[in-house]
């Protein structure tokens, strides 16, 4: 007999493992999580995990502003016996040209009216370096800062997910890698594994990024997701002398010093990037990322490089997250985050969880769904790199 | 002993942090070294890689052939940020 489960979550990464939980906190026995390696292995645990407030649509901001808070008591709420290591000491977002500041100002007043506490300022260049000693204000229009916003470890906040989600009963599988999602009818049936198991269910989530294009094409729904290759170099440990995450648009460039004292330093070349699923770092990454990051801040000159890696991005054409039902009953989407998902997953489990349930979401998430690219109803955020 | 026995020497990680982790069940490499950064610190576990695999392997009831081995990452050894730029300037030039 075919094992059964009530939902088959796809994906092991941040977003899985807190649907994971939030299903399993309303009521749901028997869920399963697949990963095809290791929890957090694929893009959360390549990111930079950056969190922020400063998004510049209605739909990120009211997202973001619920998962700040619930990552800052992320540890009690999910009684994770670590430490997720969020560091609070906010987010500065450097412009580069009169427009760029003047898209941050408007970014911000929205953020104001949707939520009265945001506490995102405009600075002037002069201002910025103050809190980034040695900030070269070369070229630098002013910047964008929240002190509310930070960073954490995107390996602690999965596994916390993931503990919580296994002692409320979900079944978490790493290892196991989807082959295929099985439709009879428009009703999606159960999930086979490459190693032939299969799993009957009536609810499968794909939580896989850039991977679940494929999961789409097996039930008929074309997923316009592309994976878009970016790089992370880390320093050797260093005195504490970065509190907060530094971020250029212009440049694709952003970087953070860890608790640990590691200083992580990321930037993508979606110019240049093919378009495919290629998960190592190049060397040529080294050289974009030296010229880069020493130009915002010299004193990187001085520190010793010790490791480099690479991750996918899951691009969508507006830079949104695909999120909820589809036309295919039972199939359920939550990806497409475009290198800003994992700060916002705190949230987008629980809108998941009420979703699946039949119930309405907290936050209302309709304008993310996939229909929108056959109606041409895009949601263009103009925050992210 | 345990306590007193370092086994990453640059993530300062001793013998019993990393019984500790596999008591808990993480009996994969890769997740030890991402949760504990046991093999992530400037010599890339040239030290601690084996002692780890040797640990995970016992408790496991494994050979250290049968585990998945940690991911070595370039640039291997430590280069100043410096270095890289001059080379970059002296392309450029």
């Amino acid at each position: 007999m075919k094992p059964k489960a009530e939902a088959v979550i796809i994906g092991g990464g941040v977003h899985g493992c807190s649907i994971a939980y939030h299903m399993a906190k309303k009521g749901w026995k028997n869920v399963v999580l697949l990963e095809k390696g290791t929890l957090a292995c694929g893009a959360t645990g390549r990111s930079v995990a950056g969190i922020r407030h400063q998004f510049g649509t209605e739909i990120n901001i009211r997202l973001a502003k619920e998962s700040v808070r619930r990552m800052e008591r992320l540890e009690e709420e999910l009684d994770y016996d670590g430490s997720i290591e969020l560091m609070q000491n906010g987010y500065l977002m450097l412009a580069y040209s009169e427009e760029e500041l003047d898209l941050f100002s408007c970014n911000r007043d929205l953020q104001k009216k949707i939520d009265p506490e945001n506490l995102t300022e405009i600075l002037t260049p002069e201002q910025a370096a103050e809190l980034v000693p040695g900030l070269n204000l070369e070229g630098l229009y002013g910047a964008s800062y929240n002190r509310r916003d930070g960073h954490a470890s995107p390996f602690h906040v999965t596994q916390a997910y993931a503990n919580a989600a296994t002692r409320l009963g979900v079944n978490i599988q790493t290892g196991v890698e989807v082959a295929e999602v099985k439709k009879e009818g428009n009703r999606v049936t159960g999930v086979v594994t490459t190693g032939g198991e299969e799993i009957s269910t009536p609810v499968v989530i794909a939580a896989a990024g850039a991977y679940t294009k494929t999961f789409g094409e097996q039930v008929g729904l074309d997923i316009p997701v592309t994976p878009e290759r970016h790089q992370v170099a880390v320093t050797e440990p260093l005195e504490m002398i970065l509190g907060m995450m530094v971020i250029s648009f212009a440049h694709g460039a952003y970087f953070k010093q860890t608790p640990h004292g590691s200083l992580l330093l990321g930037v993508g070349d979606p110019e240049h990037e093919v378009k495919d699923f290629n998960e190592r770092s190049s060397w040529q990454f080294l050289f974009d990322m030296v010229k880069k990051t020493t130009f915002h801040w010299p004193v990187l000159r001085e520190a010793n490089i010790i490791r480099q890696w690479a991750g996918l991005y899951d691009i969508t054409p507006d830079s949104q997250g695909i999120v909820g039902k589809t036309a295919v009953e039972g199939f359920y989407l939550d990806l497409g985050w475009s290198g800003h998902g994992f700060q916002l997953a705190p949230a987008v489990g629980q809108v998941m969880a009420e979703i699946v349930s039949g119930e309405t979401p907290f936050i209302d998430v309709s304008c993310m769904c996939l229909e929108r690219f056959e109606c041409g109803k895009l949601i263009p955020e103009p925050a992210c790199v | 002993m345990e306590e007193n026995t370092i086994i990453c020497r640059c993530e300062d990680l001793t013998l019993a942090d990393i019984r500790a982790i596999i008591k808990k069940g993480f009996h994969n490499p890769q997740e030890i070294k991402r949760l504990t950064r046991c093999g992530m610190g400037p010599c890339q576990g040239s030290t601690c890689r084996e002692l780890l695999l040797k640990e995970v392997a016992s408790a496991a009831g494994k050979s250290v052939g049968e585990l998945e081995m940690t991911t070595f990452r370039p640039p291997n050894k430590p280069i100043k940020v410096k270095s890289i730029m001059m080379g970059v300037e002296q392309d450029e030039t």
